[in-house]
């Protein structure tokens, strides 16, 4: 379980999030939805660890069953120890690493848990099934690939990674309805029963592929709606906008 | 002689090659430099007043000559504390058994022997002034391909080196150069004759173990018409609080439609002038590469050049520079374009970490004559923090108006959002770090053969994890 206390966070002098509480329960899908520039992809970073955020000396970040809520606070943890955590974050826009191939990238991060003969098969294998061409798995990552190609990837990295808690910012964006079926099809499938799934999206687009069991409406860097799947149908018909507060 | 194996016990850090051994020599000039120390170097080689005239005259001009007054700052070098010559023993072997066991137990640790057995057809060692192991695949000989130190090349074919000596770098050529016409010892002699391809890669390691002492190696390859060779290069040197100076001359004629690649991965300790003067003539279809990888020593100025001289010549130089804490990479290319349909490519990378400093200084000259010559560079530089600087001083000149000059050049700083890309994937940032700058240098990288780039890449690595320095 993932929790979030009282979190505030500032990018340099400004202030973006205002006093978050939120646990997120294992095995659950979310969706995190809100106008553009609600603080929804601060919050994934928030989530993550960006090296930017500055967080409010009462913000908390806990992980795990833990219910003293004093210990395992991750808000000081760099982002490579919290993905050794379990949490993992799929980019809105994955940036271009020039030289750098997701085998190379893979093989870096999972190096004590695969050998790379194993992860070799394993890449094949999910690429096939995600209709990832053979060839983007030898070049440069994100170099030059469509906005499909990259979401597909970051799909695949997730599966391979078996995180406990997956942040999708805007799987959506930039990918047409087969291969967002095919991403969503392929998360369900393959990342663990007990993951938290947390999609975040500005589109209503998305909800009918992932059903979210419950969904978080963000305004103005506040969390200022829950519900279940009645708001995500309310949503789905009539846009966040309507949502009353 | 008081036999002590055990190298000297200090921290190296992440630099593996930087233990020492005691020094021993069985010929070692007195510090400094003067014409009797010059006459000297040339008696204990026994050679011809040719030689010794060539040496004599080489170092009036270095006495005369002033240091550079452009690229890095070379004012701390103090010519008269270094020592010019260092014979460690006796004679050159061909088995690495029948070295001294310092020697030996060195190359070992560097890991020579290991890498002749894998892939190389012939190896020579030279450590301080004098080449100590020499191995050579016998069919080759067979085929006539010569593959020797400089002195013994001198005494057997004194003829066939007079012919090409000092005929590309004259002795004037710099400063540098002339010291090394006058104190020159070791290195590498290569013939190819007409039409022999060598196949497997010829290589050369090159050791300074001594304290403040200058070594001054002399290489000289000739591949006859169609004939092929790959030869490369590595550097490796203890580390001490003095500094010590390597600077080298290498010249190469590339024939009619031949082929020669020389690939340098140096990673000379910090201690290390680094001021090295290269260049190549390539004949009618004869392609040249230089690949320069620049990882170690203080201070390197280095222009590996290519003299396109024959009509559809080719020129490459790939060269990788990296410049940590301390550390001034001042390194480039010359094109010289001479005929017409000439080409030449220049690909340069360079990385600066922890306040080092890179530069990128390259010519591109096209003469009148040289018709429909083009001419390619490519300088990308990756700056790691805020503290370290990279330059670039390009100069481009065309007489010739059919001729093309294309110029590319890029800085770039890691940036923090692709760092929180690969650490949000699991990987620590020393890591993440590693993995950009080796994807950076990657296609230059994929030029080398398989054993050298896994080299360099672990040598990366370890800078990037930056308790170097």
């Amino acid at each position: 379980m993932l929790s979030l206390h009282n979190l505030s966070v500032s990018i340099g002098k400004q202030k973006i999030l205002d006093d978050i509480s939120f646990d997120f329960q294992p095995g659950k899908t979310y969706a995190l939805m809100g106008p553009n520039g609600s603080g929804k992809s601060t919050l994934a970073s928030a989530i993550m660890g960006h090296p930017e955020i500055i967080y409010s000396r009462a913000s908390k970040i806990t992980i795990g069953k833990k219910l003293d809520r004093r210990s395992g606070n991750i808000k000081n943890l760099s982002a490579d120890k919290r993905a050794k955590l379990g949490i993992f974050l799929s980019f809105q826009t994955p940036l271009a690493l020039p030289g750098v191939t997701v085998f190379a990238l893979l093989r870096l991060a999972l190096e004590k848990q695969m050998d790379p003969v194993t992860l070799h098969k394993q890449v094949k294998k999910y690429a096939t099934e995600l209709h990832i061409k053979d060839e983007l798995l030898t070049r440069s990552l994100n170099d030059g690939f469509s906005g499909g190609e990259k979401k597909k990837l970051e799909a695949l990295q997730a599966v391979l990674l078996a995180p406990q808690f997956a942040l999708f910012d805007e799987i959506d964006t930039g990918v047409d309805v087969d291969a967002l079926k095919t991403i969503a099809h392929f998360l369900k499938k393959h990342l663990p029963k007990t993951t938290t799934l947390v999609f975040i999206t500005h589109s209503t687009r998305l909800l009918k592929y992932i059903r979210p069991q419950e969904v978080l409406v963000m305004k103005g860097g506040r969390l200022v709606k829950t519900g279940g799947s009645l708001l995500s149908q309310k949503i789905e018909k009539d846009g966040f906008d309507e949502i009353e507060v | 002689m008081k036999k002590n194996n055990q190298p000297k016990n200090i921290d190296l850090g992440d630099y593996q090659y930087g233990f020492s051994m005691p020094e021993h020599s069985v010929h070692k000039t007195k510090l400094g430099l003067t014409k009797k120390i010059v006459s000297e170097i040339s008696g204990v080689k026994e050679e011809s007043k040719w030689m010794l005239d060539f040496r004599l005259r080489a170092y009036e001009l270095f006495k005369k000559m002033p240091l550079p007054v452009w690229g890095a700052d070379l004012s701390p070098i103090d010519f008269s504390a270094i020592t010019y010559y260092l014979k460690a023993t006796d004679h050159q072997s061909n088995s690495w058994e029948d070295l001294p066991q310092e020697i030996k137990d060195t190359y070992d640790r560097i890991g020579v022997p290991e890498a002749e057995k894998k892939f190389l057809a012939g190896v020579s060692a030279q450590y301080e002034s004098e080449v100590v192991y020499e191995s050579f695949d016998k069919e080759l000989k067979k085929l006539g391909v010569i593959f020797c130190d400089m002195d013994t090349a001198f005494k057997k074919y004194p003829e066939l080196v007079k012919a090409y000596l000092g005929t590309l770098i004259p002795s004037h050529d710099n400063k540098f150069a002339a010291l090394n016409s006058a104190v020159w010892s070791g290195g590498s002699f290569v013939y190819i004759p007409k039409g022999v391809e060598v196949k497997l890669p010829l290589q050369a390691y090159f050791r300074i173990n001594a304290e403040a002492f200058g070594q001054f190696e002399r290489t000289l390859i000739i591949a006859e018409e169609g004939s092929s060779v790959h030869y490369v290069e590595g550097c490796t040197a203890p580390i001490y609080t003095t500094s010590s100076l390597h600077s080298a001359v290498v010249e190469i004629f590339v024939k009619k439609n031949a082929r020669v690649r020389y690939t340098t991965v140096q990673n000379w300790s910090k201690n290390i002038y680094n001021l090295v003067t290269k260049r190549a003539q390539a004949g009618e279809g004869a392609v040249m590469e230089w690949i320069d990888c620049n990882i170690g020593s203080g201070v390197t100025m280095k222009y590996p050049a290519v003299y396109l001289t024959g009509r559809g010549a080719h020129g490459e130089v790939l060269s990788i520079a990296y410049a940590g804490k301390n550390q001034h990479q001042d390194a480039g290319a010359k094109m010289v374009h001479l005929a017409p349909d000439t080409t030449s490519r220049v690909v340069s990378k360079s990385i600066a970490k922890d306040g080092g400093r890179t530069s990128y200084r390259g010519l591109v000259h096209i003469a009148k004559s040289a018709k429909n010559a083009k001419a390619s560079v490519v300088c990308d530089a990756l700056l790691i923090d805020d503290i370290s600087r990279s330059d670039t001083y390009p100069t481009m000149r065309s007489q010739e108006p059919s001729a093309t000059i294309e110029h590319e050049a890029t800085v770039e700083k890691i940036g923090a959002d692709k760092l929180f890309y690969l650490t949000s994937r699991g990987i620590k940032k020393e890591d993440a770090e590693g993995l950009l700058v080796n994807g950076f240098i990657a296609p230059v990288v994929k030029e080398i053969p398989l054993e050298y780039s896994i080299e360099l890449n672990r040598l990366i690595n370890m800078e990037m994890e930056g308790s170097v320095g």
